[in-house]
């Protein structure tokens, strides 16, 4: 094998391949050639580093220095002076917010200093393309421990002791799940790896089936084992075809060196897989929608029980978990189940993988253990937020999550707290929001995306979520009533209470947790017209100050459609029947001569 | 035979019997709405919720859908039930007021305000027609279209179906289109001609009590608890 003296560790995420990072990847290696250097140095296209914000990155190892936001021009500055010369360049450097000190080393950055990988952990080390990598990071060693030492139900047995639970959302226990599967006399029995990631501003799936796909493949064969199947399916979004493309080369790669197939690892085990290509219905996530579009049926949710662990796919014991899920399972194997047990707080075990987005510093994809407090999430890991403005709350778990407020930053964040509070754990996405966001608004963001991605089945949640919706929209257009609130809040909870699956039981939340913790938010819209932190466009209004206006005419320019009068060096004026409050004027002005006006109460035209 | 308990009684129930089957045939009235025997469940108008389990663990199930289980324990009338009930059947007058199903199920349940703005459209989706179509006439000429507030019934593409044999078994089945209710106001979407006067029990007890919903209620234990 060829030993080069050092790597350069090009992020291949969707997140950095959208910025470009393939081109950057050609021309360091245009480069490293033209130099005569492609002995000494090897480039290597990683999975996702999770400092999405931060693309295209470029890591140096063994150094293990953080290059960000490379362009293709700084390429030949950056071999020449890091790589010919051993001068690592400062300006291409992570710089963190408030500092003026780069700090060089990956390691050093809070971002990713407090973080605990473990299904991430291959992320921005290998190329998820080439199993070899994957096998020299300790890959298929459980594997081969499952098959070759370990009996069906001392596998489940470790994963049941190991305390793992579900990270899809619900957070079932999984060796529970499989205990069920297993116990089935009937055969065939499936496997089915839920992918099909659909909430808003989450990106945890993905990263991890780009990043690893191998990791995911190791632990559905030996969930195969387990529970006795012969079969499997990767059920993923079309809307990720990076991961997709990954996946196919993973199965490939698994099949031609006997992982998958007949005989694996000769130990007379028989197991194989099939990607499934998801259309992209959110309710699809729902585990008896996605075996219902697995079987090429409309993803419309059924009721349990029975379980899919009874009855699944095409009516066989089927077990389906979550992306994330299968990832961690050769780690308990492999290291234990008491050390996953360690981790973790007493009711959630190990690490949870979480997409910190938002109005939040360090934007990306962090994997923390489970009881950390939000605080340390958003301050320490994510940096804050940014432009010295307050953090006003915390939206957990999509769509059927909640927003938590402020005071509840301590809370740690595990399965129970999580939920006692409003939110849940969800698949893990994680909204920041300032306090320039309106909660009205964000029920609103929510209340549409559910209307629109409910199956429509439960009368409860298609019309709940549209009325829920009606209401909420009227509030934010200032036409709201007084009664609204306890309407709104009678509709949420029969929702939650009467629908079928866990998209209806939680269509209830987004409205919930906001009028449980922003109450006064909603009563502002209601009884004052006013939107307090000015997003409700209906509520706002943007007036010309004379004694500032100099009649620069920057404004009327800028004016989208073209509603403010003046001529030059007159007073201009806004006319308020046409305005759509783009806010266009404002960025404009530079006297500081266009007010947003949300004070008082505004006459509603 | 699996046995349980419904409304505090010890019911038996044959292997595979839904629990709206085990009332029906203990002869508790159980609401439906998207519900026919000859056709497969659906659980899709909520009308039939039930609550089971006790305490905090109690949650509401569909009870066209859901299996009998050997120690379930089902209540068919709590108030937690009738408040859903109550709930869909105002969402569904919003969506089709000209329904005489509709009506008479409000009356029925003492809906007395729609809060929502009508829509007076005529279907809710219930997907009756859907299944008979191509459940009993073997021709699935129509079926679902989109989904959440888009999601309506239709032909393939919208386009004449060469399967459908304009037999009219969809508009036979239909709770919306065919018995109409000519009472509803335009600006409620309520008729409540048939409204049962009488006092519910369930402003004094967690369950109904009484179960004499054609010959009408007599008052007679809501006065009791009261004196």
């Amino acid at each position: 094998m060829k030993q080069y003296r050092a790597h350069l560790l090009v992020c291949a995420g969707t997140g950095c391949v959208s910025c470009g990072s393939f081109k950057i990847k050609e021309a360091l290696e245009k480069e490293i050639k033209k130099r005569n250097l492609q002995d000494e140095i090897q480039v290597v296209a990683t999975g996702c580093n999770g400092f999405c914000e931060r693309g295209p990155i470029v890591l140096v190892q063994p150094d293990g220095i953080f290059y960000q936001l490379l362009q293709v021009e700084d390429v030949p500055h950056l071999v020449e002076e890091h790589l010919l010369k051993g001068r690592p360049v400062k300006k291409l450097m992570y710089v963190p917010p408030a500092e003026k000190q780069p700090v060089p080393k990956m390691k050093d950055i809070e971002f990713f200093k407090h973080q605990r990988l473990i299904v991430l952990r291959n992320r921005g080390r290998i190329d998820p393309e080439k199993i070899e990598e994957y096998i020299a990071f300790d890959g298929y060693e459980a594997l081969a421990k499952a098959l070759s030492e370990m009996a069906p139900q001392a596998i489940i047995d470790e994963i049941l002791f190991s305390g793992l639970r579900g990270r899809g959302g619900a957070g079932f226990p999984t060796g529970k799940k499989w205990a069920a599967c297993a116990k089935e006399k009937r055969s065939p029995k499936y496997l089915i790896c839920n992918g099909d990631e659909g909430d808003p501003g989450a990106f945890m799936d993905r990263s991890v089936l780009e990043a690893d796909p191998h990791a995911v493949l190791e632990g559905m064969i030996i969930g195969a084992k387990a529970i006795g199947a012969s079969k499997g399916f990767v059920y993923i979004r079309h809307e990720y075809p990076l991961a997709l493309k990954r996946m196919a080369i993973a199965i490939e790669q698994a099949r031609e060196n006997g992982l998958l197939g007949q005989d694996i690892l000769g130990t007379g085990f028989d197991f194989d897989l099939e990607i499934v290509q998801g259309a992209g219905a959110f309710v699809s996530g729902e585990e008896s929608a996605l075996i219902a579009s697995v079987e090429g049926r409309i993803a419309m949710p059924r009721q349990r029980p029975p379980y899919p662990a009874q009855r699944g796919l095409w009516g066989q014991p089927t077990v389906i978990n979550n992306v994330e899920t299968w990832a961690t399972v050769p780690n308990i194997i492999r290291r234990g189940a008491d050390w996953f047990q360690g981790l973790g707080t007493e009711t959630s075990k190990g690490t949870k993988i979480f997409a910190l987005v938002g109005k939040i510093a360090n934007t990306g994809l962090v994997e923390v253990p489970m009881g950390i407090s939000l605080r340390e999430i958003v301050y320490g890991i994510g940096g804050g937020i940014p432009d010295k403005r307050d953090f006003k709350a915390v939206q957990i778990g999509g769509p059927s999550g909640g927003c938590l407020p402020a005071k509840l930053l301590d809370l740690p964040v595990d399965y129970e707290s999580l939920t006692a509070a409003g939110a849940m754990m969800g698949s893990g996405g994680m909204i920041v929001m300032d306090d320039k966001t309106c909660m009205v608004d964000v029920a609103k963001y929510f209340l549409n995306f559910l209307q629109d991605e409910s199956c429509g089945k439960c009368v409860s949640c298609r019309e709940g979520t549209q009325r829920m919706y009606e209401i909420v929209k009227a509030i934010t257009e200032g036409q709201g009533k007084e009664s609204d609130l306890a309407l709104l809040e009678e509709l949420a909870t029969i929702t939650k209470d009467a629908s079928m699956c866990g998209l209806g039981q939680t269509a209830g939340n987004p409205v919930l947790t906001t009028l449980r913790y922003f109450r006064h938010e909603y009563e502002a819209h209601i009884l004052d017209k006013r939107c307090p932190a000015g997003v409700c466009k209906k509520l706002i209004r943007y007036v010309v100050l004379a004694e500032k206006c100099t009649g620069c005419q920057a404004c009327k320019k800028a004016c989208p459609k073209e509603c403010i009068k003046g001529t030059l060096k007159d007073v201009h004026l806004i006319d308020q029947s046409n305005c759509i409050k783009c806010g266009a004027c404002k960025e404009a002005c530079k006297f500081e001569a266009i007010e947003e006006q949300r004070e008082e109460a505004i006459q509603i035209i | 035979m699996i046995t349980f308990r419904m409304n505090g009684l010890e019911v038996k129930a044959e292997e595979g019997s839904t629990i709206l089957d085990t009332a029906k045939f203990y002869g508790l009235e159980i609401p439906t709405l998207c519900h026919n025997d000859g056709l497969t469940p659906f659980g899709g108008c909520r009308l039939c919720v039930v609550e089971i389990g006790e305490g905090l663990r109690s949650k509401l199930v569909s009870s066209c859908t859901y299996l009998a289980e050997e120690g379930l324990v089902v209540r068919t009338d709590s108030n937690r039930v009738w408040a859903s009930r109550r709930m869909m059947i105002e969402l569904m007058l919003a969506m089709a007021p000209g329904s005489k199903v509709l009506q008479d199920l409000a009356s029925q349940f003492g809906v007395t305000k729609v809060r929502f703005t009508p829509r007076n459209g005529e279907c809710v989706l219930c997907g009756l027609c859907t299944r008979i179509c191509a459940e009993q006439m073997d021709a699935a000429a129509i079926g679902f279209q989109q989904r959440g507030h888009k999601r309506k019934i239709s032909t393939p593409f919208d386009m004449r179906s060469e399967v459908c044999r304009l037999c009219g078994a969809c508009m036979y089945i239909c709770p919306a289109c065919q018995l109409r209710c000519q009472g509803p106001q335009a600006d409620t979407a309520l008729c409540n001609a048939c409204l049962t006067m009488e006092p519910s029990c369930l402003d004094q007890y967690d369950d109904l009590q009484c179960w004499m919903y054609d010959a009408g209620r007599c008052g007679t234990c809501v006065q009791e608890k009261k004196s």
